[in-house]
């Protein structure tokens, strides 16, 4: 089908304006992080007054706030979001594999634990869990409010439901054949898991890695209330609400802080882009 | 073999008994109240390190167990146990004790008495919590349709053949990338101080409860719209080449074919749709923190006047426990919270597969 040429350019039209609209505010971030805070009040459209210097001045005025960290806050966050990423993907694929291929009833069980426990909000858990957490903390002499691997704990926890949801639908696909063989040929169960099965889940597991990756990467309110805004390996979002708390108003310096907050995911997204959309999509369909 | 077994079999004794007598020692240490601390870069308490290990020793043990016919049900549990341990660390067991404490005087760390329903009955006879639940239903409803209707048209356009359609797509998707907190403090600084300058008037729009509200909807279409529109894309794109065609040369128009073919084919992406802007907007938190902090003056609801008109009810359950250390009654809010987002996205699901059922 061609269509008129009027209204293709009609259209061209109406696709250029609304991603001016919605590339705005970005545009925004980054003009205004470039200014002064009386250039930016006086006028915050305009580039005047804009220089590369005063933005070097003020990424290092950020990057060496006390209540932002930059460098140690992106640190917790990359950290926080690599370990777990790595531990849901390993024992979400173990949990699945096992629930999967077991067809009894205490599996069917703990399958729909896990399903119905996904429609259940964080603010219902939120408060117990500091509670929880203090009391396991204390039993176990480790602590598990206040440290990264309390947080990291929490995430695989939150997490496994969704990663073991994805990760039973595609492992239901792959034929038992395949186990069967690798049995005869004197593989034992760990090692068919390992060598056959998760190398097959890959393509799912990339999936899963982008789902909980953008979850946990953005994530305010868990490490808000277990890490504290001040503490000191606090990740990026926590770092930031800390940061705008303690400088109400001064726009230079909050949104140079948005900006350096911002850049990490957006050169992600710019290197991986077709598998962070499709990854979203395949995630929210299934 | 033998001797490989023999080996195997006395590897896992030692581990198993190793485990015990490290569990045993620190169960013991819990129990004198023996407190050691040892440094090594971070403080460990050394009760902590050894039921840890122990614990880890006795998984070892138990996976070099040599038995042929019970190899399978240790994998299975060895399998099993890290994801449903922390699991039930932090979901089951916290869902179970907050059920309990939403009906006492729960004060975050200890409780002096159950009070019953007291703590339930109490947040309907307060105007801020009442008025936070009425806001709340009128953002989901609102975002329900706006966010739907804005997605599929931006899909609508960005399955025809412009130039550049990939582009589109990208940044039409940009804005769901970055976190609510960073976008909120973007868009309170647009509506004070850019859209301000621009129109040249001297009120931001986050200044008065309505118009505030009104924000917070345009902040959080313009984050979420973009995610939805990739859904839509990719329900649109399974509507088959072929029935277009037929459809097209039985001279069917462009609407026609948008109305009659393609909405009622991806029907199923509606669902999953209205399902995902549904329960995400309930849940809505960062963006009304950052954005508003949920302050705005009601004059009068309920006989009073309210300072808090755009809080959501989930910063309103996070102020009660944080701000106001009404932890017993935050929970109890929060158990409300949750039995209204069961109760709507079942009987959403329902509705959606009997319409789809239907078509």
């Amino acid at each position: 089908m061609k269509m008129k040429t009027s209204r293709v350019v009609i259209l061209m039209i109406i696709a250029v304006i609304l991603a001016a609209y919605i590339l705005f505010p970005f545009f925004l971030v980054v003009l205004n992080s470039f200014k002064t805070q009386s250039a930016i009040v006086s006028n915050p459209i305009s580039a005047a007054g804009a220089s590369v210097q005063q933005f070097l001045s003020n990424a290092s005025s950020v990057i060496n706030n006390k209540n932002f960290v930059f460098w140690h806050a992106f640190g917790s966050s990359a950290l926080v979001t690599i370990i777990s990423l790595f531990l849901l993907a390993v024992f979400g694929g173990m949990a699945a594999w096992v629930i999967c291929r077991n067809k009894a009833k205490w599996s069917t069980v703990i399958y729909m634990v896990f399903i119905s426990s996904m429609i259940i909000p964080f603010q219902v858990v939120m408060l117990p869990l500091i509670a929880t957490f203090r009391e396991v903390g204390k039993f176990v002499g480790l602590g598990m409010n206040g440290t990264l691997p309390g947080l990291i704990f929490a995430y695989c926890g939150f997490g496994g439901a969704m990663t073991v949801f994805i990760l039973t639908g595609f492992i239901k696909g792959i034929p038992y054949e395949l186990e069967e063989a690798a049995a005869i040929d004197g593989c034992s169960p760990e090692g068919t898991f390992f060598r056959i099965i998760f190398p097959l889940l890959k393509p799912t597991i990339v999936t899963v890695t982008i789902l909980n990756g953008m979850w946990i990467w953005n994530d305010y309110l868990l490490p808000s209330i277990l890490l504290g805004q001040n503490n000191p390996n606090k990740t990026l979002p926590v770092a930031v609400q800390a940061f705008v708390g303690s400088f109400v108003k001064s726009w230079d310096l909050i949104l140079t802080a948005a900006l350096l907050a911002m850049i990490p995911m957006i050169v992600i997204f710019l290197i991986a882009q077709k598998h962070i959309m499709d990854g979203m999509v395949q995630g929210a369909i299934k | 073999m033998n001797e490989n077994t023999a080996g195997k079999k006395a590897l896992s004794l030692v581990l198993l008994v190793l485990g015990v007598v490290l569990l045993a020692l620190a169960l013991w240490m819990d129990f004198t109240k023996t407190y050691i601390v040892i440094d090594m870069g971070v403080k460990v308490a050394l009760r902590g390190l050894f039921l840890v290990l122990g614990a880890l020793l006795i998984l070892a043990g138990m996976y070099f167990f040599p038995t042929v016919m019970h190899h399978r049900t240790i994998i299975n549990i060895l399998f099993l146990f890290p994801l449903l341990f922390t699991f039930a660390v932090t979901v089951i067991i916290p869902m179970c004790v907050g059920i309990f404490y939403s009906f006492t005087d729960w004060n975050g760390v200890a409780y002096s008495k159950v009070v019953g329903f007291e703590n339930y009955s109490a947040m309907f006879k307060d105007p801020a919590f009442m008025w936070s639940l009425l806001i709340t239903v009128l953002f989901v409803i609102v975002n329900m349709v706006m966010v739907n209707l804005v997605a599929f048209l931006l899909a609508l356009l960005c399955t025809t053949k412009l130039k550049g359609v990939g582009f589109f797509r990208a940044a039409y998707f940009l804005p769901n990338l970055i976190g609510g907190i960073v976008l909120g403090y973007i868009w309170q600084f647009i509506f004070s101080n850019v859209l301000t300058s621009i129109m040249n008037s001297p009120h931001s729009a986050l200044a008065s409860t309505n118009t505030a509200f009104i924000a917070i909807i345009v902040v959080y279409i313009w984050q979420y719209a973009g995610y939805i529109m990739l859904i839509y894309i990719n329900g649109l794109a399974t509507v088959p080449k072929d029935v277009l065609e037929a459809a097209q040369i039985d001279g069917a128009d462009a609407m026609k074919t948008l109305f009659q073919i393609k909405i009622p084919m991806i029907a199923a992406t509606f669902t999953i749709c209205t399902f995902l802007t549904l329960t995400s907007a309930f849940k809505q938190f960062d963006v009304n923190l950052a954005l508003t902090n949920g302050v705005g003056t009601v004059r009068g609801f309920m006989g009073q006047r309210l300072s808090n008109g755009t809080q959501m009810i989930a910063l309103n359950i996070y102020n009660t426990a944080f701000a106001r250390d009404q932890f017993g009654y935050a929970q109890a809010k929060a158990i409300l919270f949750f039995i209204i987002l069961a109760c709507v996205s079942l009987v959403q699901v329902r509705i959606s597969n009997k319409r789809e059922v239907e078509m």
